[in-house]
């Protein structure tokens, strides 16, 4: 019998996988890619959490709908950033972006 | 009980598709591949959302992720890719940061689990609605409006700022 327990497992392996590819990639495209992929583990754990404790109210679906709005917006701005840091910079590996280091 | 272990049976199909298509997404060294099975990644949480009765949110969930968000993503990395194509995923240079982060990640995700595992989850199963699409709408046009009207704000804001930041400055 499939419970909460293992939504609740799955989502947090999925978050486990998106701050593997956050901490060991180069690309900064790959990066964002691998927050979507926790945003989206945090997802399953709201309408998870709405579907087995509290079904009669649509609470842990609003949520969700907020954070799908937040990442959107977020990987609206984070694209174009890459996508300006490229011009300068011909590059979007993370180690060349050292401009603010010294 | 038969329709049970169809039940379970689609769960673990879907939660494999999911997991594999994010570890294909992490691993692979080819930032198309990576963006294809981000897709299918996205796809699977979709139908688990529907898997768990939330029918708005896994439409919501292929129409903005699968749809929207990983055509942006694979817009953007046709503009920056440059070279061969089998580099432009690669893991990080210094051996000691890619196994920190490995080491991170499994000490976490071991952690949670076992936290999840071991500890009681109140299981009350209540009626299901059938309505949550109208439940959705009073609760965002009734309790939690300004939440609403600030994320239309944020959306606008996340636009204008795409526009002006994408387009770059001009030459004099």
């Amino acid at each position: 019998m499939i419970g909460l327990t293992h939504y609740l497992i799955l989502s947090t392996c999925l978050f486990g996988i998106g701050v593997y590819g956050v901490l060991s990639k180069r690309s900064a495209v790959a990066i964002l890619m691998s927050i979507e992929l926790m945003l989206n583990a945090v997802n399953i754990n709201f309408v998870a959490v709405n579907h087995f404790i509290n079904p009669d109210q649509a609470v842990g679906q609003l949520f969700a709908i907020f954070i799908i709005v937040v990442a959107a917006a977020e990987v609206s701005v984070g694209l174009a950033l890459i996508i300006s840091i490229y011009r300068h910079r011909k590059s979007v590996d993370l180690s060349d972006f050292n401009l603010m280091k010294w | 009980m038969s329709l049970m272990i169809i039940n379970d049976l689609v769960f673990v199909l879907i939660a494999s598709i999911t997991l594999l298509s994010a570890l294909g997404m992490v691993l692979s060294r080819n930032i198309v591949h990576s963006a294809l099975a981000l897709i299918l990644t996205f796809i699977g949480v979709a139908a688990l959302f529907f898997n768990l009765g939330a029918a708005f949110l896994g439409l919501v969930q292929i129409l903005v992720y699968a749809g929207a968000i990983s055509v942006l993503i694979i817009f953007a990395i046709m503009l920056v890719m440059h070279g061969e194509a089998h580099k432009t995923n690669r893991f990080n240079p210094s051996l000691g940061t890619h196994l920190w982060g490995g080491y991170i990640a499994a000490v976490m995700t071991i952690g949670l689990v076992a936290a999840i595992w071991f500890s009681e989850l109140p299981e009350v199963k209540g009626r299901t609605v059938e309505d949550a699409v109208g439940l959705l709408a009073g609760l965002l046009l009734g309790n939690y409006v300004i939440a609403f009207e600030a994320a239309a704000v944020l959306l606008l804001l996340a636009v204008v700022g795409a526009i002006i930041l994408a387009r770059g400055v001009e030459e004099q």
